[in-house]
């Protein structure tokens, strides 16, 4: 195989592992008001509900991120132009998904430092936000690239931001954001216990069902202007792993729920590289000026030695990246959020609180 | 202003935030993995208590490390298209090996390391921080590497047929000189500034009368440990800065002759002096009085007392004769600004210096100190808790003004004689969209400055917890379950 098209798939490994890890996260970040409800009987508050939520993501999302740094160090390294092209162009919608990780960021490292209601209110906020923008945006982005946009012969995205908020795009938007809702309700059925385990998982088979509707409309629209055999039969097999995940959550198997959503995120996401390659980023003005795996690579010595770089440490990382999935298997119940806080979280209102009780 | 400058002045300031946690991670984090493996050593529950407060006050800083260095991350593609092109060959690798290598590292142990108090095997927690140690320092290293090719691109040749810089020797790119002496700099100013941390919230509970007795030790302890790391680093941070001045002489004359804002060449044999402080015009042309110690600047750019140091008039004359027939080399100056270089060097030095000294008075204040009970000269006094705050800032302010001078001593360069920084910057991206991205940035990173300081207050004053291994340990702050302590 070519380095470059063997970079190109490095590549597509790269934003598949981020979707499909980071997806989950997100889900369960954006979930919170849904899911983070008090029982209707009052046994379980909300709070302790969002806890066991963000318990259930906290040893996770941050490597979680880290496969979108390595998809921006890899592109940056291999396909310079792609990087440039694509960073330079889609600014504002970057600038956006990088305010949304900041904020989340924050919002989940920050949220338990103050005991405070007003405090974790506005950082749920945060989280939320957060993480919703990138999953909503990610599905923009990833449309438009893979059908085309205004690229001249300079390789300069030449459309402004409207452009990228097409209705096709939009669309891939709400599949991208719903995909990541049911993935993360599914990881929460499978990672808590008690009422919670069970809310996720109905409120997972609802969302599914809007996700599938909306996953099958976009995929279709975009094989039918770009795909080929390959990418089609990609985008099925996501559908019908999509279907045999619902069924699985229907019928109380958690595990292979998520695994279904989580082979839906991975397929159809290579369904889009297949469809666009061995152009990167398609111009939508004239073929000519298309980016493609040729013109927009790194050299042959560059690629080389990337190349073993990646051979040699990505399996590292993958084996103490599941090592730690492993490590926290075990399903987090209400009680195991402490009632404790730190002297130093100690707020006025916690101590009205208390003195109170 | 158009989108060039705001392009500069955004990276500036992005970097230079960034580069405020930086340090802290990196020197914090060894100092954690030093307490927990004391603890573990000595089964002594003061060094887990120690270990509990600062691995608190380092995940507060870490969160915003992270945060803003997924911001540096993308910044190049965004305002620097044309840049990213010309290097992307050289310049990316380093990038992407640091994310695949260091942040995965970091970020996957960190995870472990919080959420895994008290249910993995001691001996594997501890190496669970010492792995995120080594992320960190994993990261120096090759960001530093993409760094140091800016200022002295080695390893490369220009392929005439697309204009740009390829990549002929990665090995060359790993060692280069500059990054070979940047590195030890840069990481041991970040201990520098992880041991004034630590020494700094030591001493202001020391200081304080309100810290009850019994806890006194573990502050003790603390501040030996700090003002020793700050000590040792500073001794590696000097002589390497050292050793930095003679490379950079090399490799960026003008930057050296910068750095003293001297515009006359002093010819071999006569030792050029360098000035501590001068009053005179801004630009440094006239003096009016000075402070000066002789043959130091030729001393520091060439080793030698009276070696001689170029001007910055000749390397401008030089410069324009090499530089001023292609576009992407050619600039009007290729002095930088000198009032910034000139000071920001000074200041980096200078709070160095200060940050050593008050780490070594408190060490002599500390003296006699070693046993659990006697009272140092420390103690009930408040001068002490004003040293603690001041030395909180000097290695990390020193820090940001040496970044300031190496990176503003570069201009007008972007990468040293092969791009000016004008040639980089994104041609398709408009001003407003800059200023967008600026407006936001610097409203946002405001307040989060806000947020992350209080927190660190907060923190750093309710002091080191009780533990249960404590034998005066009280049972009713016990927990439920000591796991979920450090998490959300
Ligand atoms: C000398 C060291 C050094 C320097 C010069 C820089 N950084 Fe940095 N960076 C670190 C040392 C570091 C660190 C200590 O390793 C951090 C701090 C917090 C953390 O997560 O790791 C980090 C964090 C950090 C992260 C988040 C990592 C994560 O998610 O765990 C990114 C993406 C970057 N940096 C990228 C950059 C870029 C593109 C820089 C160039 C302009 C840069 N950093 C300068
Ligand atoms: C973390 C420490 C760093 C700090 C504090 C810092 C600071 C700065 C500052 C103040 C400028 C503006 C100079 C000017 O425009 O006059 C600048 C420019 C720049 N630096 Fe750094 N820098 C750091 C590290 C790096 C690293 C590690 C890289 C590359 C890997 C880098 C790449 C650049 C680039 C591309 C510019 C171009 C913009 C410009 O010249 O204005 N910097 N930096
Ligand atoms: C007296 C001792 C020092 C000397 C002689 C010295 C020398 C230097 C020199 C020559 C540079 C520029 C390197 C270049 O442009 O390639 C530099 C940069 C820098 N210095 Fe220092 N320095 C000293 C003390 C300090 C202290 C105390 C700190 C912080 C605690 C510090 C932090 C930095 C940083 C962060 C940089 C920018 C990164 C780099 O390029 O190395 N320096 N120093």
């Amino acid at each position: 195989m070519e380095l470059t098209t063997i970079w190109f798939v490095l590549i597509a490994v790269l934003w598949i592992g981020y979707f499909v890890l980071e997806g989950f996260d997100y889900g369960v970040g954006a979930l919170l008001p849904v899911l983070g409800r008090d029982t209707a009987d009052g046994s379980v508050t909300g709070e302790t509900r969002r806890r066991q939520m963000l318990g259930a993501i906290g040893p996770f999302w941050d490597g979680n991120e880290v496969w979108l740094l390595t998809a921006g160090g890899a592109t940056f390294a291999a396909f310079p132009h792609w990087y440039a092209t694509l960073f330079s162009g889609f600014y504002l919608p970057l600038l956006l998904i990088l305010v949304a990780l900041i904020v989340r960021g924050i919002g989940l490292e920050y949220r338990g430092k103050v005991d405070s209601t007003r405090w974790r209110r506005r950082m749920d906020l945060m989280v939320v936000a957060g993480s919703a923008v990138p999953a909503l945006l990610w599905g923009v982005a990833f449309t438009n690239i893979v059908r085309g946009v205004p690229i001249d012969a300079e390789m300069e995205y030449v459309g402004g931001f409207w452009n990228l908020l097409n209705p096709v795009a939009l669309l891939g938007g709400l599949v991208t954001l719903t995909l990541f809702l049911t993935h993360g309700a599914l990881f929460v059925a499978l990672k808590t216990d008690g009422q919670l385990r069970h809310d996720a998982r109905a409120l997972g088979l609802r969302l599914g069902v809007v996700a599938a509707a909306l996953a099958v409309a976009w995929l279709w629209i975009v094989h039918a202007s770009t795909g080929t055999a390959v990418s089609w039969v990609l985008a099925g097999l996501a559908a019908v792993a999509l279907l045999a995940g619902l069924a699985a959550a229907r019928a109380g198997r958690e595990g292979w729920a998520f695994t279904g959503t989580f082979a839906t995120i991975g397929l159809a996401t290579a369904s889009l590289f297949v469809a666009l390659f061995p152009d990167v980023m398609p111009s939508s003005l004239d073929p000519a000026w298309s980016l493609t795996v040729e013109n927009a690579a790194s050299s042959q010595k560059t690629l080389g030695i990337m190349t073993v770089v990646a051979v040699v440490f990505t399996p590292v990382v993958l084996l103490y990246q599941s090592w730690t999935y492993w490590t926290f298997r075990r399903r987090i119940s209400g009680h195991h959020i402490p009632t404790e806080v730190h002297p130093a979280a100690v707020t006025e209102e916690t101590r009205r609180r208390v003195g109170a009780s | 202003m158009d989108a060039l400058d705001l392009a500069r002045w955004q990276f500036g300031i992005t970097t230079v935030y960034h580069f405020f946690f930086v340090p802290i991670t990196i020197g914090l984090s060894l100092l954690v993995a030093v307490m927990q493996t004391r603890w573990m050593r000595t089964r002594d529950p003061q060094w887990l208590r120690l270990t509990k407060f600062f691995g608190k006050l380092f995940t507060i800083n870490f969160a915003l490390g992270l945060v803003t260095g997924i911001v540096q991350e993308f910044q190049f593609g965004m305002n620097w298209s044309d840049y990213s092109r010309f290097v992307g060959d050289i310049f990316g690798a380093p990038l992407a090996i640091e994310a695949l290598l260091a942040f995965f590292l970091e970020s996957t142990f960190l995870g472990l390391w919080l959420f895994g108090w008290g249910r993995i095997p001691e001996k594997l927690h501890l190496s669970f921080i010492w792995l995120v140690h080594v992320g960190t320092v994993l990261s120096a290293y090759f960001i530093l590497a993409a760094n140091s090719f800016m200022q002295n691109p080695v390893g490369y040749t220009i392929n005439e047929a697309n204009g740009r810089a390829e990549l002929t020797d990665f090995l060359a790119v790993l060692t280069n000189p500059v990054q070979l002496v940047t590195f030890p700099h840069v990481v041991a100013a970040a201990y520098m500034t992880g041991g004034a941390f630590v020494l700094a919230f030591a001493i202001w509970h020391l200081s304080r009368t309100g810290t009850p007795a019994v806890d006194k030790p573990i502050y003790r302890k603390a501040a030996k440990l700090g003002a020793w790391t700050v000590l040792v680093a500073s001794l590696v941070v000097i002589g390497s800065g050292d050793v930095q001045g003679k490379v950079m002489t090399e490799v960026q004359p003008m930057k050296m002759a910068a750095a003293e804002g001297l515009y006359e060449d002093v010819p071999e044999g006569v030792g050029a002096p360098f000035s501590i402080i001068t009053v005179g015009t801004l630009d440094g042309r006239e003096e009016v009085w000075a402070l000066t110690v002789p043959k130091l600047l030729s001393y520091l750019a060439t080793g030698s007392l009276e070696g001689a140091v170029e001007g910055i008039d000749h390397v401008q004359e030089r410069y324009e004769l090499t530089y001023s027939g292609d576009e992407l080399t050619a600039a009007e100056d290729y002095r930088p600004v000198v009032p910034v270089t000139y000071w920001s060097f000074r200041l980096m030095m200078g709070l160095g210096f200060a940050g050593m000294a008050i780490a070594a008075a408190v060490l002599w204040a500390l003296r006699g100190t070693g046993s659990q009970t006697g009272e140092s000269r420390l103690e009930g006094h408040r001068m002490w808790a004003w040293a603690g705050a001041l030395v909180l800032f000097m290695p990390l302010l020193a820090n940001s003004f040496g970044w300031i001078f190496t990176e503003m001593g570069r201009q007008p360069w972007l990468v040293m004689g092969l791009m000016t920084t004008q040639t980089g910057v994104s041609p398709g991206t408009t001003t407003g969209e800059v200023l967008t991205s600026m407006v936001v940035f610097t409203l946002l990173y405001g307040a989060l400055a806000v947020v992350e300081v209080g927190l660190t207050l907060r923190y750093g004053r309710a002091g080191a917890e009780q533990v249960p291994e404590d034998p005066s340990f009280d049972p009713a702050h016990r927990s439920d379950d000591d796991a979920f302590v450090f998490t959300y």
